[in-house]
């Protein structure tokens, strides 16, 4: 089987449309989407009811922090996380609110474990931005596969059968063996708003059947997403932020 | 609890047979199984108990890498045994000797030397194409199939460009093999396929004299010595070795890689060309540095932390690109030769680091009557080669550079194609003549290697030959 995984997805709709392309182009069976549906992008209605339908389609998908802030929860955010927030809460009804905050934290199949932060208290909201800090996921975890997103930049981890845990060196577009004899955590990037300097939306494509892990980076308009930023009068940071990358 | 191999084991389908090999890191043993007729072997890391990091590192590193390769300079690898169970690799077994008894026969006879150094390097030339650095080439690590094919082994310290490094930051101190480790392996970089080079410049150093040009050193200090003291110069040890040899391996010595051969298939080359070899002050050493320069090397050396290494494999083989060019020299093509050397130039200015092989084929009768001289009796080698040259004249490159060879084929096609695949060619310049009607029944050269080549192939044409076509249609 062929899983696409997408996280931070951010209400950036044309971003979250050709990543879709892109990952039924490239076979994907199952979606796999890593919570923060919303907060900062333009479009977090379509964004909702576009994972609600994949969500009823088979795809799994689990909560992200923007995700609890947007049906209320109060989770600690920068002034510009804040502000854009303040406008999403507007934008979304009852039923978004709903579907966001049925959202399970954690979800697992076979013996892949998905989160949206660090798996070791998922509700802290904890980023894995190193080895060192990947190491508590995989203390806190039996899963051999550890995917989850909230940094926007993508990470490889393993962890070796003497328990040292590093982080790997990677191409994107490439396939990397899972080997058995590791365990592995993959942070696949950000869809919606990439923080590494590559304005293209990053996700990963898992081939449970051949053992691998692709990082890939799709294409998307990202003009047409800053414009309507601009054009609602959300901060300039934010619509910048899309066009760098960063 | 772990399995461990022994006779009679039977796992996966394998079953055991005899102990072939016992090693430091490994166990190799006979393996048969029901749906694989061939000969096979497997190979069990010796894990103790515990903490093994290296061996198990090593050996998840082979069951990454070795499964990806093809081709006949690799073991085929069977199968792949778990960790969890008894990790192992199964591979069709190579039935010649390693080289290693053939390395203690050394000093080889000089035909001997430069056949088997060419073999191997077209071995690593292949792993290098394939985006994987060996980094731990030594006599053991060649094995020769009965069809005469040499077989790269060993894998456990490799670097596949493209995929997760697991060794790169695992341990501190340098691996590989002491005779033969590179400066920059010794400086802890994995990721220049040059390393290669360097170990292959000592391998063929030791077929030529007998020795290894830093000896068998035991400890990292020294090793380090190769940084900055020169080894004898081989024509030191061994006065009937050509100086074009010498030169050939002292530059794959040098200690910065930027002064090597940058790709294995630069080396083959000049091993393919060994009058074509530009001789420099290197292939008349006789003895070697003075103090004083070792002392100067001495002193810029033992500070340095790292030599810079290329990007990724791939880039570093495209920017050293081997280009055929293959000129017709007669009259009646001198427009498309002028234009063949137009685009020679051009391309020049994109891969200012390319080698230019000029290329000539004489093409011969069929059943073999020797066209060896013309009417008036002169030498049709000879004056093909003066041809080739004068054409050659205004392509500005260095000598060593540039390279006249001249073939003599009935097929002049197939000719050019096995130059080309015999040296490792990037790319295939040529031109093509209008369609005319001799052309359309004997088939045309150019479209018969743009048909079958294995690298890129530019076909140059004129714009009068074109207009001649379409005149008739108006």
């Amino acid at each position: 089987m062929k899983l696409a995984v997408l996280t931070d997805i951010h209400a950036n709709r044309e971003a979250f449309q050709a990543v879709l392309d892109d990952a039924a182009a490239h076979g994907a069976d199952r979606l796999v989407l890593l919570g923060d549906l919303v907060g900062y992008g333009p479009d977090p209605e379509w964004c909702c009811e576009t994972a609600a339908q994949l969500v009823l389609d088979g795809a799994i998908a689990v909560r992200g922090n923007h995700d609890s802030a947007a049906c209320g929860a109060d989770e600690g955010m920068s002034a510009l996380a804040g502000q854009a927030m303040d406008w999403t809460r507007g934008r979304l009804t009852d039923a978004h609110r709903r579907f966001l905050a049925g959202l399970p934290l954690t979800a697992t199949r076979e013996d892949a474990l998905f989160v949206h932060a660090s798996a070791c208290h998922p509700q802290d909201w904890s980023y894995v931005t190193s080895d060192r800090r990947a190491a508590p996921s995989f203390r806190a975890v039996t899963a051999r596969l550890i995917l989850c997103g909230h940094t926007h930049v993508p990470l490889l981890v393993s962890a070796d059968r003497t328990g040292m845990v590093r982080a790997q060196s990677f191409r994107t577009g490439l396939a990397i063996p899972l080997l058995t004899s590791r365990r592995w955590l993959a942070v696949v990037g950000a869809v919606g708003q990439p923080r590494d300097g590559v304005a293209q939306a990053g996700w990963a494509l898992v081939d449970t059947a051949r053992n691998h892990l692709t990082f890939r980076r799709t294409p998307y308009d990202v003009a047409v997403t800053a414009g309507k930023l601009r054009a609602l009068g959300l901060p300039e940071a934010l619509a910048l932020r899309l066009v760098q990358g960063r | 609890m772990p399995t461990r191999p022994h006779p009679g084991l039977v796992i996966d389908g394998f079953r055991l047979g005899e102990k072939l090999h016992s090693g430091g890191f490994a166990t190799i043993w006979a393996v048969t199984h029901p749906d694989h007729a061939l000969p096979m072997v497997m190979k069990v890391p010796t894990i103790l108990d515990g903490q093994d990091g290296p061996t198990i590192v090593g050996f998840e590193v082979e069951q990454m890498i070795m499964p990806r390769l093809s081709g006949s300079h690799v073991p085929k690898v069977i199968g792949l045994g778990d960790f969890d169970v008894m990790p192992y690799i199964v591979t069709e077994k190579i039935e010649g000797d390693s080289f290693l008894q053939v390395f203690q026969r050394a000093p080889l006879p000089l035909s001997d030397v430069i056949e088997i150094a060419a073999r191997m390097v077209a071995a690593v030339a292949d792993l290098h194409r394939q985006q994987v650095i060996h980094l731990d080439l030594k006599p053991e690590n060649f094995l020769q199939r009965r069809t005469g094919e040499m077989v790269v082994v060993d894998y456990g310290l490799s670097r596949h460009d493209q995929l997760p490094d697991l060794l790169a930051e695992e341990f501190t101190i340098p691996m590989g093999t002491f005779p033969f480790i590179a400066p920059e392996q010794y400086l802890r970089c994995r990721d220049d396929l040059r390393s290669d080079i360097f170990a292959l410049g000592a391998m063929i150093y030791a077929l030529a004299t007998g020795r290894n040009p830093w000896g068998m050193p035991t400890t990292l200090r020294g090793v380090r010595k190769r940084l900055w003291r020169d080894p004898e110069p081989p024509r030191a040890i061994r006065p009937e070795i050509p100086e074009w040899l010498q030169e050939i391996i002292l530059r794959a010595l040098a200690v910065d890689p930027m002064r090597r051969y940058q790709t294995a298939a630069q080396l083959a080359f000049d091993l393919g060309h060994p009058q074509q070899v530009k001789l420099t002050a290197r292939a008349h050493k006789l003895k070697r540095d003075g103090w004083l320069r070792v002392w100067d090397r001495w002193r810029y050396m033992r500070k340095i932390r790292r030599f810079a290494a290329p990007d990724t494999v791939a880039g570093q083989l495209a920017s050293v690109p081997v280009i055929v060019v293959a000129v017709d020299v007669s009259p009646d093509g001198e427009a498309l030769a002028g234009a063949l050397r137009t685009a020679v130039k051009r391309m020049l200015t994109l891969e200012p680091d390319a080698r230019v092989a000029c290329v000539n084929v004489i093409r011969t009768a069929r059943l073999g009557i020797e066209q060896g001289t013309d009417d008036q009796g002169n030498n049709l080698h000879v004056m093909r080669l003066v041809a080739l040259k004068s054409w050659a004249d205004s392509i500005e490159l260095p000598d060593h550079r540039l390279t006249y060879t001249v073939l003599e084929s009935h097929d002049p096609g197939q000719a050019i194609l096995n130059y080309a695949t015999a040296n490792h060619v990037n790319h295939i310049l040529m031109g093509a003549r209008g369609h005319s009607t001799a052309r359309r029944y004997l088939g045309s050269v150019s479209a018969q290697v743009v048909a079958e080549a294995e690298c890129s192939v530019t076909v140059i044409r004129l714009p009068e030959a074109r207009e001649a076509r379409e005149a008739p249609k108006a």
